[in-house]
């Protein structure tokens, strides 16, 4: 019955990180339950566009194919998300697939998305537990702030949020919502909370969370339905608090 | 103990002092700046008598001058500039998302340079101008706002005005940390949306009583 139908797709490639961006236009048979990828896997079969003409595989990044890794997200039909969950059924056609500029263009489709993994890193997104002894076990976490926490550490660090964020640009040094809503997550931790400041000075350095324009842009594109405008606004709460503390100083620690 | 972390001190966080700056100032003292201003021009629906009597009474203040700087000049000359610095680092995207908080952040930047626009001329046209012994009353407006042009040029920039500090409130309240949830932010919707109303039942009543 499908025998005839096609699935047609523009794709914005790039052969270098330097190199001009460029649009091809490939069609192929449509198959039921086809996703972004499964058509991408297709076309690296037989890489020949609409016009005739043998080209290079399209290239792009993923991994887990069930969006949880966050690797494969790219701009589809101008949104960003992950390719992996992008059913063909679902998709406008012809579908176009962009690669999310807020991130430097490996090639095609992938991009290079260290940025977020460095911003982890400058707002201190772990819970420290070494030390020269046995510490013992840490303090014990309500269930019910666990399963509140859990929705925070839904975050798979695809760069949706970035993507979408009017105020993350090449203009500005802003880290973006993802790391900021890790700062959230860590700093709810009965052990990590014992290096809140720390997580909160980072954050209200340059680049920090005061950069936020509140477009609340990220909350709808995030693909996990992270709160990360609650979290923005939460973390601007505690960073008021932090920073009368700095500049006063304060009885507690 | 002598080491002060981060925070108000440290040079690398210029940047959040400079932001929480720009919005505290939008509200306290601009906003309230513009609230009463917006008020005391409301006597002008009372006649030109009753205008030029509260006119007198706020221009006759003891210590004006430094009253206008710390209070007006000095706070909208750093919420301009740090604002339109602001403004042009953004990448709007309203057209690729257009959630309505996305609109309201292109509005917001919009409105923003309409308004030091509008109020750099009105500044050079009553304040400047009175500096040079020209007189701010009644008459003055009246002549200004006989002509259309700067009747729809005027309307635009209170109007314009009037939007850039009901929506700035709502997002002070935010990036301060007073609005958390989603809840409370959307009733601050409602109540800035109040705001906007209200403030510009009041100018506009205040820009026809001078026609």
């Amino acid at each position: 019955m499908s025998e005839n139908k096609t699935v047609k797709f523009i794709v914005t490639r790039q052969d270098s990180p330097d190199s001009a961006p460029f649009e091809e236009e490939f069609e192929l048979a449509y198959r039921p339950n086809m996703n972004v990828i499964s058509a991408l896997m297709e076309i690296r079969r037989n890489p020949v566009n609409t016009k005739g003409q043998a080209t290079t595989p399209i290239t792009w990044d993923s991994n887990c194919l069930e969006e949880v890794c966050g690797a494969c997200s790219m701009v589809i039909n101008g949104k960003p998300r992950q390719s992996c969950s992008a059913l063909v059924d679902q998709l406008e056609q012809p579908i176009r697939l962009e690669p999310m500029r807020t991130f430097p263009v490996v090639r095609d489709l992938q991009v290079d998305r260290s940025r977020m993994f460095d911003a982890l890193k400058k707002v201190k997104a772990w819970i420290p537990i070494d030390g020269t002894y046995d510490l013992g076990p840490g303090p014990r976490m309500p269930e019910k702030k666990r399963q509140w926490a859990y929705e925070l550490s839904k975050c798979m660090t695809c760069g949706v949020c970035l993507e979408a964020c009017p105020n993350v640009n090449s203009n500005s040094n802003f880290i973006g919502p993802q790391p900021l809503s890790q700062v959230r997550l860590f700093n709810a931790h009965p052990t990590g909370e014992m290096n809140r400041s720390e997580r909160l000075e980072a954050i209200m350095g340059d680049g920090g969370l005061a950069n936020c324009g509140n477009s609340q842009n990220c909350v709808q594109s995030c693909p996990k339905g992270i709160p990360l405008t609650t979290s923005i606004a939460a973390l601007n709460r505690d960073t008021t608090i932090q920073a009368f503390k700095n500049f006063f100083g304060s009885d507690q620690v | 103990m002598l080491k002060i972390q981060g925070g108000l001190i440290m040079a690398g966080n210029r940047e959040f002092l400079n932001r929480r700056l720009h919005s505290l100032l939008g509200v306290i003292p601009i906003g309230l700046f513009l609230v009463q201003h917006l008020v005391v021009n409301h006597f002008a629906t009372g006649g030109a008598e009753s205008f030029n009597k509260a006119a007198d009474f706020m221009g006759n203040l003891p210590f004006r001058i430094v009253l206008e700087t710390v209070i007006i000049y000095l706070p909208i000359l750093f919420h301009a500039i740090y604002g339109l610095y602001i403004a042009f680092t953004a990448k709007n995207n309203a057209g690729k998302y257009g959630y309505f908080r996305n609109w309201m952040f292109l509005l917001q930047r919009v409105s923003g340079v309409i308004t030091l626009i509008f109020i750099t001329w009105h500044v050079w046209q009553t304040r400047v101008a009175a500096a040079f012994g020209a007189h701010v009353n009644y008459d003055m407006m009246a002549d200004i706002l006989s002509s259309p042009f700067m009747f729809v040029f005027y309307l635009i920039g209170v109007i314009s005005t009037i939007f850039h500090f009901a929506n700035g409130l709502w997002s002070f309240l935010v990036s301060w940390g007073i609005t958390v949830s989603p809840r409370s932010q959307v009733i601050t919707t409602y109540f800035t949306i109040g705001v906007f109303v209200v403030l510009s039942i009041v100018a506009l009543r205040t820009l026809l009583a001078f026609v």
